[in-house]
């Protein structure tokens, strides 16, 4: 009986203390977003909302920002498309070589970002296309796909193909079958995918190094300016960027929660 | 896998209805398949052919020519030994601890919370929030947190752990602490993924049986929480394996720290010694697909994804 | 492209239909004729390929050999868009994106109708579900669905609605309930119902016409009726009801009846109510059919008498009681006695004998499955 109790304080406890251990850096990011420092952002100086207000006051770190923005969101839009085609293929026919199309894009998410990153700049070093945002956004595509594929596959697989089925029985022609029942029904799941890939594109760093030329990401502008002091504008970004991440995770839990709310009382 | 955790942590079944689509499939998967064809599988060949690559007689940097020259391979495992080691030596440990820290977590929030599913999708929320914010930052502010003149150092001294002229950062272990703290996400939610779906009554009926609750763990709960231990330990491994970020001189490491990453970034990007890159690219690479046909092998490909 | 104008309700006829899976074959050489108009079942356990021949008609898969037509026109190659054909299934398939109002106007909109709307709702009116247009499906219950599943199905005016088990999942009450309306409806609007079913009493129930299947095969099919009184098959009589069933070489004959001998007791059934006339066959008679007496019976020759027995189990059931008797040479024998209170006090290990009509027996074309022919 003793140790069951002590499980039962034992784990909670811990399971606190890890938490918190896992949110220090974010807590540490933030409050140094409001840190009155000028060019190194190390020692607390004082507490401020100046960078708050004035985010592009150094105009590199909003022109990268922006960058890395606009190469979020047309690789987003490409990995979706050919990632959620996958893994309608994979999941509801059946072909040749189906172990072999899961494998292969099992690999790239199992492929370290160094190999990744030399492998994709070598290949356009040989077939002479300079760095800068087109093979950026290639990159990017490239390793956000897998992602798209697991993502939408998991709620391919909670589709019921009866439903499909029924659209079809009901004077549906395929193409109406897929725009009026399979794209609606998917959404969710490929909307997921799109803000997962976005994530992953934003944060990108090693691979995105090895092929952005001059070009500077949000993730790179941190990195070169590491060795010099990171301005506090960045942490302003990287703070908004956590908060706008949090708020919709809360904001999709909360309407899920709503939603099955309503559905139950009917 | 534990990848679908990244997706829905609803449990997908597998709808067995599939159809046989001629050309529809083709129109879904070929543009998909291109893309990784083009992108994924000629940059790993290009890899192996520049692995082989000999210096150009000119002596330019930068020039070489298409040859068939193993010998790289030689000069790169001799001369980046240290690093191959340090590389494996700081993914098996920062793994192991990783492991050690997101069991009881995941075990918590997959199997004790079930019955609060409010507070379970919170603490699950928290666990992934630190990837929300750039990963880079992360670890600066890990540095800044345990710099030189930071309390944490202070205290150690005072204990004695460490010497007065020795420091946190820069050490092995202040690597092995970052890749540790970064990549538990990896490891905790395939663990939760599992522990998530582990069916409480076999616990139960273990106990009516008169196993001691150390017996359930060992007899009944651990050995069916392998699969996700394996797909967690492999997707924090590997990428530890290939990182260079936590242990470069910027970051938590020194110039005694460094790994595979940093050498092959160093090569390409500094020294434009593109065999000498490629070949340790392509170890890496040789690595990992042993590791990833061994998990085949045993569990097949329609899981993996 | 718009579904043809419907042939209210039109024959259906599958012909030489065959349907091969990897490792097995669901269907094998099927031949089915379902007059326009009629509420048609398709009776048989699971596996038996009731639900396959469904979704070959609807067009949701395809047979390996064979055509199916509707209303005279060869619809086999068409796409289940195509044709005047729809179904109520077994999990209803409600889009759940969607309001019960718009999952009814659906077809009605692929077929670019003018009116949907008001179509829809009168569908609505016509299940009695006219308040929950605005409903999503799954706020309403599984009764509910099931109505807004019909209705869906039955606004598009089918020459042919197939319905795959379509109260499987409903309680005891709401399916008699069910089996009532869905009658009722059938018969006001005209349509030719498809219903898929392993339910016996509710086939019986509700159908003008039962085809029983059994491994890919229809093996007896006609009125409900018809195929009770006299089964054909020994599959057929065990799975319509229950068979006390005979079997044994032919000893005798004259020109009205056949007679076999089992366990030193005579058997006869009428040759135009039996299959086979020479040989080992199978004789049955249905349990409630069957009387049992504590004292040898003097009977006539239109009666057959066997025993003694022992009487080794007794149910009570409500509506009768349930005899078990064992007769040394034949075997196990079931008799219904109606519980009208005449029944004697009887007890178990009583003595008795069983009695039938000769003209309530029947005589199958084939013997049970483990029985050794000759």
């Amino acid at each position: 009986m003793r140790k069951f109790s002590l499980g039962r304080f034992v784990l909670p406890a811990y399971s606190a203390v890890a938490l918190v251990f896992l949110l220090i850096p974010i807590v540490y990011t933030i409050v140094f977003s409001f840190n009155d420092s000028t060019r190194s952002n190390t020692v607390w100086e004082g507490f401020t909302f100046k960078h708050w207000l004035n985010v592009c006051a150094r105009q590199d770190v909003c022109d990268a920002v922006s960058n890395s923005i606009l190469i979020g969101v047309i690789s987003t839009i490409f990995a979706t498309i050919l990632g959620t085609a996958l893994a309608i293929a994979l999941v509801r026919y059946s072909f040749t070589a189906r172990s072999m199309v899961s494998l292969s894009l099992f690999l790239p998410m199992a492929t370290p970002e160094v190999v990744l990153g030399a492998g994709l700049a070598g290949l356009f070093f040989n077939a002479g296309v300079g760095a800068g945002m087109v093979t950026i956004i290639i990159a990017h595509v490239m390793f956000c796909l897998s992602f798209v594929v697991v993502t939408v596959k998991a709620r391919v697989q909670t589709l019921d193909p009866t439903l499909e089925e029924a659209g079809a029985d009901l004077y549906a022609n395929p193409a109406h079958v897929f725009t009026k029942i399979t794209l609606p029904l998917l959404m969710p799941g490929i909307i997921s995918a799109a803000l997962l890939s976005f994530a992953l594109s934003f944060d990108d760093f090693i691979i995105t190094y090895f092929n952005s030329g001059s070009v500077t990401t949000f993730p790179k502008y941190i990195y070169v300016a590491a060795s010099r002091g990171v301005p506090a504008e960045a942490n302003v970004i990287a703070s908004a960027v956590f908060l706008l991440a949090i708020v919709i995770v809360l904001a999709t839990q909360i309407r899920g929660a709503l939603k099955r709310a309503k559905l139950a009382k009917g | 896998m534990a990848f679908a955790a990244f997706g829905s942590a609803s449990p997908t079944k597998d709808s067995g209805n599939k159809r046989k689509g001629g050309p529809i499939v083709l129109a879904l998967l070929l543009p998909g398949l291109i893309y990784l064809a083009l992108f994924f599988m000629t940059p790993l060949v290009n890899l192996v052919v520049t692995s082989l690559e000999s210096p150009d007689p000119t002596g330019a940097i930068g020039a070489y020519f298409y040859d068939f020259n193993i010998g790289n391979y030689a000069t790169v495992v001799s001369s980046y030994m240290p690093q191959i080691l340090r590389s494996f030596g700081y993914a098996f440990a920062a793994t192991l601890f990783a492991l050690a820290i997101s069991y009881p977590v995941a075990y918590y929030i997959g199997v004790k919370l079930r019955s609060r599913p409010l507070l379970q999708r919170l603490m699950l929320t928290l666990v992934i929030a630190p990837f929300f914010i750039s990963f880079l930052l992360r670890t600066i502010a890990w540095k800044q947190l345990l710099s030189d003149n930071s309390g944490f150092v202070s205290l150690l001294h005072a204990t004695g752990i460490l010497g007065q002229t020795q420091f946190f950062i820069g050490s092995d272990a202040a690597v092995i602490f970052g890749l540790t703290y970064n990549f538990i996400p990896f490891m905790t939610l395939p663990l939760f993924t599992n522990l998530e779906r582990l069916d409480v009554r076999l616990l139960e009926a273990a106990s009516d049986l008169y196993a001691s609750p150390r017996k359930v763990f060992s007899r009944v709960t651990l050995p069916l929480s392998m699969p996700g231990i394996i797909s967690g330990t492999l997707l924090t491994f590997i990428p530890i394996a290939g990182d260079y970020v936590n242990a470069s001189r910027d970051f938590l490491g020194s110039s005694k720290t460094s790994m595979i990453g940093t050498m092959v970034e160093a090569d390409y990007l500094q020294n434009w010694n593109y065999p000498s890159a490629s070949a340790m690219s392509v170890l890496l690479m040789g690595v990992i697909l042993v590791l990833v046909t061994a998990y085949v092998r045993r569990s097949g490909t329609e899981d993996l994804l | 492209m718009a579904a043809q104008a419907n042939v209210s309700g039109a024959d259906l006829e599958l012909i030489d239909v065959r349907k091969d899976f990897p490792g097995f074959t669901a269907l094998d050489d099927m031949d089915l004729h379902i007059p326009a108009g009629q509420f048609f079942a398709l009776l048989g356990p699971s596996g038996c390929g009731k639900t396959t021949t469904l979704r070959i008609v609807a067009g949701l898969e395809t047979p390996t050999q064979g055509q199916v037509l509707l209303g005279g026109k060869d619809i086999t190659a068409s796409k289940p868009h195509e044709r005047p054909v729809n179904t109520v299934f077994q999990s209803y398939a409600l889009f759940p994106h969607m309001s019960v109002l718009d999952n009814i106007a659906f077809g009605l909109r692929q077929r670019k109708i003018a009116d949907y709307e008001k179509l829809a709702k009168d569908a609505l009116n016509l299940v009695e579900l006219g308040h929950l247009g605005d409903r999503r499906p799954q706020q309403l219950s599984g009764g509910q669905q099931q109505r807004v599943a019909l209705a869906r199905a039955l606004v598009n005016r089918p020459s042919l609605l197939l319905l795959d088990e379509p109260l499987g999942a409903l309680d005891l009450k709401l399916r008699r309930q069910m089996q009532i309306e869905l009658k009722a409806i059938q018969l006001e609007v005209g349509l030719t119902f498809l219903h898929v079913t392993h339910d016996q009493e509710e086939a019986m129930d509700m159908a003008d016409i039962v085809a029983v299947m059994n491994k890919g095969r229809i093996e007896q099919m006609g009125a409900p009726e018809v195929l009770y009184d006299r089964p054909k098959t020994a599959f057929v009589s065990k799975f319509l009801g229950q068979s006390n069933l005979f079997i044994g070489e032919v000893t005798s004959s004259n020109p009205s009846s056949v007679s076999i001998e089992v366990g030193g007791n005579k058997i006869t059934v009428d040759k135009k109510r039996a299959e086979k006339h020479t040989g080992r066959i199978a004789i049955g008679v249905r349990p409630e059919k069957a009387d049992f007496h504590e004292t040898k019976p003097k009977l006539g020759a239109d009666h057959v008498v066997i025993g003694p027995g022992e009487i080794i189990d007794i149910r009570f059931t409500g509506v009768s009681n349930q005899y078990l008797i064992e007769i040394p040479g034949v075997g196990e024998v079931i008799v219904f006695a109606q519980n009208i209170g005449k029944s004697p006090e009887i007890e178990l290990g009583a003595k008795v004998w069983v009695s039938f009509k000769v003209e309530h027996a029947y005589g199958l074309a084939d013997l049970p499955d483990g029985t050794e022919e000759n």
